[in-house]
């Protein structure tokens, strides 16, 4: 995937997200109330309403819950194939995210995989990318 | 009839095409005529406009004809109109006119559906292609990690149906060879050449389990359907159609967090809002944008179990013009072009009247069911010949 990725406009609401992998930690929004896990981050819990949201450490690994080899060259200059996964973040249950998984053939991702971040910078935005846990 | 339910009356079609020059507001233009000369009404008696998603200015092929434009370009005196995308799918345009009938908001109102995105992309200066230097919104969670197409996305939930279910790609193979078997005796249709399953099986993936023939491609058109309210059945001259019950559910708004696709709980509650069950459905129009959509459709509406919708569709007979439940009788979107949801509730009115010709269902069809959208939208109408 060499062409450049198209990054997200960065706001009050995700920066925290996006620059998190800056010290190669990923993070998601966690209620101090009711301990709910928000994803997409908002300023309010989806479970109890409360504002009293703030970002949290994870492990940074998962489990590949499914995945797709996209073929189809959308944009000029992109490397194909490669696999697009939804990933189940551990400790932090029901919060998935779509990524790509990298460091390893195409053809030797499967549903179920044990997965690791890893954090491509790109400008102000570091993207959560998984790796298979050997 | 009864004066408190909603009607489909008049139902009207564009030409069908591929980078059409006639401008997206008189292929509207065609079909509200069409559908107007088969109700009997005139442009003076509508009162209402209804459309998914409303003028798209970022990326005008996909919508370049809102209900404001519409309501002033062709004189249209509205008592209510509604021109959204944020609805539940394509056809929660004509839940929503329902429901303004139904409360007496408008008599008459105008639903439709114009697609342009083939003309726009051969015509850029006209149409400028969607430039975007940094995404947002839900965008921001799929973009940045190439995940740019909603096939990437139902690629997804399709690849879990493989893995955990068993689906084959030929059982996904009979959505496909279906539509365009069906597509070759309508004469509106996009694509007009038969397909087989060894071609399926030959062709090029885009994004894994779907391959080219899952996916619909870009097309002009425009198509309509007038909803009606019981009171002024009267004045209509066509077979009335009677929306019987709809849902549109969604659990979470999101292409990935949600475990299941909207169509689950819309299908579930679709049943809840009736006396009708299943076995009475003489036949089923289910959007197949991507093919595997009209499968988790299936499932959804209780016609099988979740998992064996590859199992119900497997050898195509089942789902054929003379099988036990016709599925999208007029070619889908793989086959009669990408109208985007409305395709589905015209071609659920034309076989509710025996007016499908060639591809007509045999045994006096009475019910349908027309449903649209895919991922976190959907929208499905029930609809009866009383």
């Amino acid at each position: 995937m060499s062409a450049p990725r198209i990054l997200p406009r960065l706001d009050s609401d995700n920066r925290f997200f996006w620059t998190s992998g800056a010290d190669g930690q990923l993070r998601f929004l966690r209620c101090l109330e009711c301990a709910t896990f928000i994803h997409p981050p908002r300023p309010v819990c989806r479970g109890c309403l409360s504002e009293k949201v703030a970002p949290q450490v994870v492990a940074g690994t998962g489990t590949i819950d499914t995945y797709t080899v996209n073929y189809q060259q959308w944009q000029p200059g992109l490397e194909v194939p490669y696999v697009i996964a939804r990933v189940a973040i551990d400790g932090a249950p029901g919060v998935f995210l779509t990524t790509n998984i990298v460091g390893c053939a195409v053809e030797a991702v499967e549903i179920g995989d044990r997965v690791r971040v890893t954090f491509e910078q790109q400008g102000d935005v570091y993207l959560p990318l998984f790796e298979k846990i050997a | 009839m009864s004066a408190m339910d909603a009607y489909i009356t008049g139902i009207g079609q564009s030409e069908v095409g591929m980078r059409l020059q006639r401008s997206p507001l008189l292929l509207t233009l065609d079909a509200i005529r069409e559908a107007l000369t088969e109700a009997g009404l005139g442009i003076a008696q509508i009162d209402g406009v209804s459309t998914y998603p409303g003028r798209s200015a970022a990326y005008l092929g996909f919508s370049p004809i809102g209900a404001d434009e519409l309501i002033d370009a062709l004189g249209i005196r509205a008592r209510w109109h509604l021109g959204s995308l944020e609805i539940s799918s394509q056809l929660g345009a004509v839940a929503a006119a329902a429901m303004a009938v139904r409360t007496g908001q408008a008599r008459h109102v105008i639903c439709y559906r114009t697609v342009y995105e083939a003309a726009a992309m051969s015509r850029p200066e006209e149409y400028p292609p969607l430039r975007r230097d940094r995404v947002d919104g839900y965008s921001q969670w799929f973009t940045p990690f190439n995940a740019f197409s909603a096939a990437n996305w139902t690629a997804q939930y399709a690849m879990r149906h493989v893995k955990r279910f068993g689906l084959t790609r030929e059982q996904l193979a009979q959505i496909a060879l279906n539509d365009r078997a069906n597509a070759l005796k309508n004469p509106r249709a996009l694509v007009r050449e038969p397909l087989t399953m060894e071609q399926y099986l030959s062709a090029r993936m885009i994004s894994t389990p779907l391959c080219l023939y899952d996916c619909d491609r870009y097309t002009d058109a425009s198509t309509v359907l007038i909803v009606s309210a019981g009171a002024v059945i009267d004045e209509v001259k066509c077979t009335p159609i009677r929306i019987a019950a709809m849902a549109g559910t969604v659990e979470r708004h999101s292409w990935d967090q949600a475990e299941w696709m909207a169509c689950y709980p819309t299908g579930a509650d679709l049943w809840k809002n009736t006396d009708y069950k299943p076995s009475d459905v003489d036949t089923v129009q289910l959007y197949d944008g991507f093919s595997f959509q009209a499968i988790a459709w299936l499932e959804a509406l209780g016609f099988c179990a979740v998992g064996e919708g590859g199992r119900y569709v497997e050898g195509g007979k089942r789902i054929a013009l003379d099988g036990e439940l016709p599925l999208n009788t007029f070619g889908g979107q793989l086959g009669a072009g990408r109208l985007h949801g409305f395709g589905f509730a015209h071609e659920a009115v034309v076989q509710l009247r025996g007016l499908g010709g060639k591809r007509q269902i045999a045994h006096d069809p009475k019910i349908a069911i027309a449903a649209s959208g895919g991922g976190p939208l959907a929208t499905a109408l029930l609809l009866a010949r009383d």
